[in-house]
C-alpha cells in the first residue's frame, strides 16, 4: 500500500472507512434534522449508500425563516451580481466533478460516462441561468405604449421564498433545472429533495456553502416528500410552490393547501421528465416565480390642451 | 469575600439554598441589616456565592422540558399576557406609541379572543399619549423613568423625572439603579436611591432594573436583587435592553430564587421581569418553566411576572394563529412593530 506512510497506519493493515455524514442545508449552516431522524438511501440497485436526515416540519418552518431573512438581501442584489455568484456556482461544481460523477451514478443508476454527461449538463445550465440574470428583465419588462403623457414601465420582481419540490428520478440535473431558475430571479428557496435520491442535493449544498451564495438563499431538506411539502404549502410566509417533483395526486392536494394565501403554484410541467430535462430549458422557469410591477410617470411635457400640471 | 454572617437573619438567608428556610422572619428583622453601610455591605457579603456552573446547568435543563398542545396554547395566552409591550427609541413619535396601545388592547384583530397584553412600556414624555391610547380597559400604563437608561443623573433630576412620569398617569415605574455605585461598592447610595424613588413613586408599582449584562458576575446580581427587595421595589428586573448581554434564562433563574427565599423569610412577594433578547415562543415557555419550578405557580401571573419585549408579541401571535389554523403563520399577518 502506497498510503501507509502518509496516514500513519500499520503497513498491511487494513484502513477503516472514513463516512459522509449528510446533513441538511439550512440558513448557511449544515444542522441535522430537529427530529433526529435519519434515513437509509440506496443507489438504484438497492445497496447501501449513506443514511440521510430525515427532516420534520419542525425542519421546514426553520428554513422558511431562514429563507425569508435572506430574501431581502438576495433580492436587493443588483442582478449583475447575481449572475457572478450563480456563475461562481459553477465553477465549485466543476471542481468537484468527480465527487458529483460518482453520486450520480449511484442514485440514478448510470454507468460512469454517462453520469459525467449528467455533470456536464447540470454546470451548463448554471452557467446558463447565471447569464440570464441581468437580461430578464429586459426580455418580459418594457416600456408601455400608453394614451396619455406618461412614461409607462413594467419591470419584473422576484415573487419571494418559494418552495422547490425538486423532481424524484433526475436527482442532480432535474434539481439544477428548477433550483437555479427560482434563484436567479432573485426569490429564495426551500427545496425538497428527491427522496429516495437526495445525495446530490445534500452534496450541492456544500457546494453553494462556498460558492458567495449568502445563507439562506437556498436551503435544502431531505426527507419524506409528503411530510414536508404538506406544511409548506401550507405555511403562510412561503409565497410560491413549484410542484416538479410531486406526483399527480399529491400535486393536486398540495395546489388545494396552497391556495390560502394564493400562492403562484407552478404545476408538473410536461417536459419535467429526465430526457427532457437534457433539453434546452426556455425561459418558462425563470418567469414563474416573476412578478410584475408597472410604475406610470408623468413625463413633465404640456398636455395636448395646453394645460400644465 | 466570606464574612461571617453577623446575624441570625444572615445566617439563614446563606441556609436558604441548601435547606428549606426556618419558621419566617419578620420584615423588621431586615430593618438591622440596612441600618448602615458597613451592616449591609456585610449582609450583602455573606449571602451565599452562586455556583455559576450549577445555576447555568439548572438553567439549561428546565429549558429541555417539552411543552406542546394544550399546554403550549394556555403558556402562549399566559405568556401574551404578561408582555410589557415596549418601545424605547429615541426616534418614538405619539403615532407609534398610539399604535403600540392599539396592539396591547387588541395583539390580534383577527382573533378577538387573544388576551391583551400587561402593559405598555414607554418614555416619561409619552405616557400621556400612552394612557389615552389604552383607556377604558385594565392595560397598564409603565414609564421607564431616573434617567434611563444610564442612570447618570443627580438624584433631584432622577426624582423629578419619576415624578413627571406619575403626574402623567403612570402606572408603573422601571427604575434603573446606579451601576457605577454598586460596582464601587457603594451599597448604601443605590439603596438609598431606591428608597427615595419608591416613596416618589407613591401609588405605582415599583421595577428597578439592575441591568445585569453590567454586573460582571451572578453574585453581584445576587446581592443587587437583595438590595433591590430590602429596599421596597415592587418588581426586580433583569436589564434595559440596551446593552449587549440582556436577559439570560441563568440570571432571570437566579432573581426567581431571589424572590422565592425573601418571601420564605418575609412574607412580602416581589414580582421578577426579564427583558430584552426574549424573541421567541420558545424562549419565553422556557422562562415561564423556570418561574413554575423555582419561584412556584404564585408567580405564574402578570401582577408577579412580566416579559419585558416587543417582537416576542409578534413571534406569539403568530404560534397563536398555527395552533388555530393548523397551518404556519407568516409576519406578513402580523404588525411590524
Amino acid at each position: 500500500m502506497s498510503k501507509e506512510s502518509l496516514g500513519g497506519s500499520a503497513a498491511g493493515a487494513t484502513r477503516l472507512s472514513v463516512f459522509k455524514t449528510y446533513k441538511l442545508y439550512v440558513g448557511g449552516k449544515f444542522p441535522r434534522s430537529e427530529s433526529g431522524r435519519v434515513y437509509e438511501v440506496t443507489d438504484a440497485k438497492g445497496k447501501w449508500l449513506a443514511n440521510a436526515p430525515q427532516s420534520s416540519r419542525k425542519d421546514a418552518r426553520d428554513a422558511v425563516v431562514a429563507a425569508r431573512k435572506a430574501f431581502g438581501g438576495w433580492s436587493g442584489a443588483t442582478a449583475y451580481n447575481r449572475g457572478q455568484v450563480l456563475y461562481r456556482v459553477a465553477e465549485m461544481l466543476e471542481g468537484r466533478r468527480d465527487q458529483f460523477v460518482r453520486e450520480v451514478a449511484d442514485a440514478d443508476g448510470l454507468s460512469k460516462s454517462k453520469a459525467a454527461a449528467v455533470v456536464d449538463a447540470t454546470v451548463d445550465r448554471w452557467v446558463w441561468y447565471a447569464g440570464w440574470t441581468d437580461k430578464i428583465a429586459q426580455v418580459v419588462g418594457g416600456a408601455n405604449p400608453v394614451a396619455g403623457p406618461f412614461f409607462n414601465l413594467s419591470t419584473p420582481e422576484p415573487t419571494g421564498v418559494v418552495t422547490v419540490v425538486a423532481p424524484q428520478e433526475s436527482s442532480f440535473l432535474g434539481l439544477v433545472s428548477v433550483v437555479a431558475p427560482v434563484i436567479a430571479a432573485g426569490n429564495t428557496a426551500v427545496v425538497i429533495a428527491s427522496e429516495k435520491a437526495p445525495l446530490p442535493a445534500l452534496s450541492l449544498g456544500e457546494v453553494l456553502a462556498t460558492s458567495d451564495v449568502p445563507g439562506g438563499v437556498v436551503n435544502v431538506l431531505s426527507g419524506n416528500t409528503r411530510e414536508l411539502a404538506l406544511p409548506l404549502a401550507a405555511h403562510q410566509d412561503v409565497n410560491g410552490i413549484d410542484l416538479a417533483g410531486a406526483g399527480a395526486d399529491l400535486a393536486k392536494e398540495l395546489e388545494i393547501a396552497a391556495a390560502d394565501n394564493l400562492k403562484r403554484v407552478l404545476r408538473p410541467q410536461a417536459v419535467d421528465t429526465d430526457a427532457d430535462f437534457a433539453a434546452s430549458p426556455g425561459t418558462h422557469r425563470l418567469t414563474a416565480f416573476l412578478e410584475t410591477k408597472t410604475v406610470w410617470h408623468p413625463t413633465g411635457s404640456l398636455g395636448a390642451s395646453g394645460g400644465s400640471y | 469575600m466570606r464574612t461571617t454572617p453577623p446575624t441570625k437573619t444572615d445566617a439563614a438567608t446563606a441556609a436558604s439554598n441548601a435547606a428549606p428556610p426556618p419558621a419566617k422572619a419578620a420584615p423588621g428583622d431586615f430593618a438591622d441589616v440596612t441600618a448602615s453601610a458597613a451592616t449591609l455591605r456585610r449582609f450583602l457579603h455573606g449571602l451565599p456565592g452562586v455556583d455559576a456552573v450549577g445555576l447555568e446547568a439548572r438553567a439549561a435543563a428546565l429549558g429541555t422540558r417539552s411543552i406542546k398542545t394544550t399546554a403550549k396554547a394556555y403558556a402562549i395566552d399566559l405568556a401574551i399576557s404578561m408582555i410589557d409591550l415596549t418601545t424605547l427609541e429615541g426616534a418614538d413619535t405619539a403615532g407609534k406609541v398610539r399604535a403600540l396601545g392599539a396592539k396591547a388592547v387588541h395583539p390580534d384583530p383577527t382573533d378577538r379572543t387573544t388576551p391583551r397584553t400587561a402593559a405598555v412600556c414607554v418614555y416619561p414624555d409619552m405616557v400621556a399619549t400612552a394612557k389615552e391610547a389604552v383607556a377604558g380597559t385594565d392595560v397598564k400604563v409603565a414609564s421607564v423613568a431616573t434617567a434611563f437608561p444610564a442612570g447618570r443623573a443627580a438624584l433631584d433630576v432622577k426624582l423629578a423625572d419619576v415624578r413627571d412620569a406619575v403626574a402623567a398617569g403612570a402606572d408603573e415605574i422601571d427604575m434603573v439603579i446606579d451601576r457605577g455605585a454598586f460596582l464601587a461598592g457603594d451599597y448604601m447610595k443605590v439603596y438609598e436611591e431606591i428608597v427615595a424613588v419608591k416613596e416618589t413613586s407613591g401609588q405605582a408599582r415599583l421595577k428597578v432594573i439592575f441591568e445585569t449584562g453590567e454586573l460582571s458576575t451572578y453574585d453581584n446580581i445576587r446581592r443587587a436583587s437583595w438590595i433591590g427587595m430590602l429596599a421596597g421595589a415592587d418588581f426586580i428586573k433583569t436589564s434595559t435592553g440596551k446593552v449587549g448581554v440582556n436577559a439570560t434564562p441563568a440570571n432571570t433563574l437566579l432573581m426567581l430564587e431571589a424572590v422565592r427565599d425573601f418571601r420564605a423569610q418575609t412574607g412580602v412577594q416581589v414580582g421578577v421581569k426579564p427583558a430584552g433578547g426574549i424573541r421567541t415562543t420558545k424562549d419565553a415557555v422556557k422562562f415561564l418553566v423556570l418561574v413554575n419550578e423555582t419561584a412556584g405557580a404564585d408567580w405564574l401571573d402578570n401582577h408577579w411576572f412580566r416579559f419585558g419585549a416587543s417582537s416576542l408579541l409578534n413571534d406569539l401571535l403568530m404560534q397563536r394563529q398555527k395552533l388555530a389554523t393548523g397551518r404556519y403563520s407568516g409576519p406578513d399577518y402580523v404588525t411590524v412593530d
